[in-house]
């Protein structure tokens, strides 16, 4: 069990942020469970790249071959992700903005009723 | 389509990535493992590189091409919102009046606003060496500006970031980036290939070859992205008016 | 022991992302969104990705936060003032 737990709560976010994106009836709180559902990639990856036992992957006061290290690659994945995740956030936010501006209203189902 | 039976199509379908992703993880190697042949060959490439940090070797040399594709989605990100959020024709800017600010606030923002834009700066500069890079030291740096909006006001802070230059350094270090690579071509080897520069000392700033200064790019292109997102929805939430009766 | 502490810190990120997805007031929402950020920062210490911490503790604890803030005031902010047009 446990040398699948951290997938599994990875697993959870993600559904937990499908539901809050499926049933969310503001779009700013819609983009906000957007967010969760990006976390749970990242705590994916970093479980992947997990070792039991290992020092991250600097070696700035650390001694090449002295410890195993944790993989550096998936890191470096998450890493970048977030910071342009939140970027794209912000660009989403600024779509919801524009929502606003044109129909008076963030509520997805008010605005499928102002098409129909 | 009415609301509940939205709800039954979400619980089915939810079911049933539910059900796949779990047969998936099952299937995973199993959490803490010894095997990690990518990992490995990345730190073993890193050590040879005489970079420190193995994390920003994987991002400004190893894969390069992929920090390349992540920058263009940001400086495209930043574009769209810069777009988005402009002035529109039906709207007008209404300066905020000054409020007053509550002592201990206006005197821990003045305090800390220094100390975190040195450590967003540092955290750039050591990206090679120790945690950090373009990255986050941008963020750090950019979010650090914006106390001065805590702890003076609305107009300080518009006095010392002129969007318009942040603009132009966003774009700047995008260039710098390509430019960067396209040494590599030029020098008769590949595009974003880190052959072009001595490796220098292991653990010392200058180390690394091209690490550095795609990382230094990186880092000035962030911070500019992130002033000038947090400077167009800062004017929509406090400036921007829309023309009443419109 | 270190098992026992990713344990804990693994099923605070799900109870903290629930509460987030849970809480459907927007400006609410981004002060549990900046609490789980930091709880993810600190379950990316314990996993041994400093680089990915500090950026998440940027990130997720500062700036996604405050997009979202000044989204929901611009957002109120709007319709007060068309509210304010139509009575007037």
């Amino acid at each position: 069990m446990t040398h699948v737990f951290p997938y599994l709560i990875a697993v959870w976010i993600f559904l937990v942020g499908c539901y809050g994106l499926a049933t969310s009836r503001n779009l700013i709180h819609a983009v906000g469970c957007l967010a969760v559902c990006q976390s749970a990639t990242y705590v994916l990856l970093l479980a992947v790249g997990y070792r039991d036992g290992a020092t991250a992957p600097v070696f700035s006061d650390l001694e090449p071959g002295t410890r195993p290290l944790v993989d550096p690659v998936v890191q470096a994945l998450a890493l970048t992700d977030i910071v342009v995740g939140a970027t794209v956030t912000a660009l989403l936010l600024a779509l919801v903005l524009q929502v606003a501006k044109r129909h008076g209203t963030v509520d997805p189902d008010e605005l499928s009723e102002l098409r129909g | 389509m009415s609301r509940r039976l939205r709800l039954a199509v979400l619980a089915v379908g939810g079911t049933g990535l539910a059900a796949l992703l779990v047969l998936a993880c099952l299937d995973l190697p199993s959490f803490g493992g010894r095997w990690h042949p990518y990992g490995e060959a990345a730190v073993r490439a890193s050590l040879d590189r005489h970079t420190a940090n193995t994390v920003a070797f994987v991002n400004f040399d190893l894969r390069a091409h992929d920090t390349l594709g992540e920058m263009s989605i940001l400086f495209a990100a930043v574009v769209g919102c810069v777009v988005l959020l402009r002035q529109a024709r039906d709207e007008h800017r209404e300066p905020p009046q000054p409020s007053d600010v509550a002592p201990p606030v206006r005197r821990y923002a003045l305090l800390v606003l220094p100390v975190a834009l040195v450590v967003g700066l540092y955290v750039v500069a050591h990206g090679q060496l120790s945690p950090g890079g373009g990255f986050q030291g941008g963020v750090v740096a950019a979010t650090a500006l914006h106390l001065l909006y805590l702890g003076a006001d609305y107009r300080a802070l518009e006095r010392v970031r002129p969007i318009g230059t942040y603009e132009v350094t966003d774009a700047l270090g995008t260039c710098a980036y390509l430019v960067v690579g396209l040494a590599g071509v030029l020098a008769g080897t590949a595009f974003l290939a880190n052959t072009l520069l001595p490796y220098g000392t292991f653990n010392t700033l200058s180390s690394g070859g091209t690490v550095p200064l795609l990382n230094a790019a990186i880092g000035m292109e962030v911070t500019s992205a992130v002033v000038v997102l947090l400077a167009r929805f800062l004017d929509q939430a406090v400036e921007i008016e829309e023309e009443q009766g419109s | 022991m270190a098992d026992a502490v990713i344990v804990v810190v693994l099923l605070l990120v799900a109870a903290t992302a629930t509460a987030a997805v849970a809480t459907r007031d927007p400006s609410r929402q981004a002060l549990v969104l900046s609490l789980q950020g930091v709880v993810l920062a600190v379950l990316f210490t314990v996993l041994q990705a400093p680089d990915v911490a500090l950026s998440q503790l940027a990130v997720g604890s500062a700036l996604t936060p405050l997009l979202i803030m000044l989204s929901v005031r611009k957002v109120r902010r709007r319709a007060r003032t068309t509210d304010e047009g139509g009575d007037g």
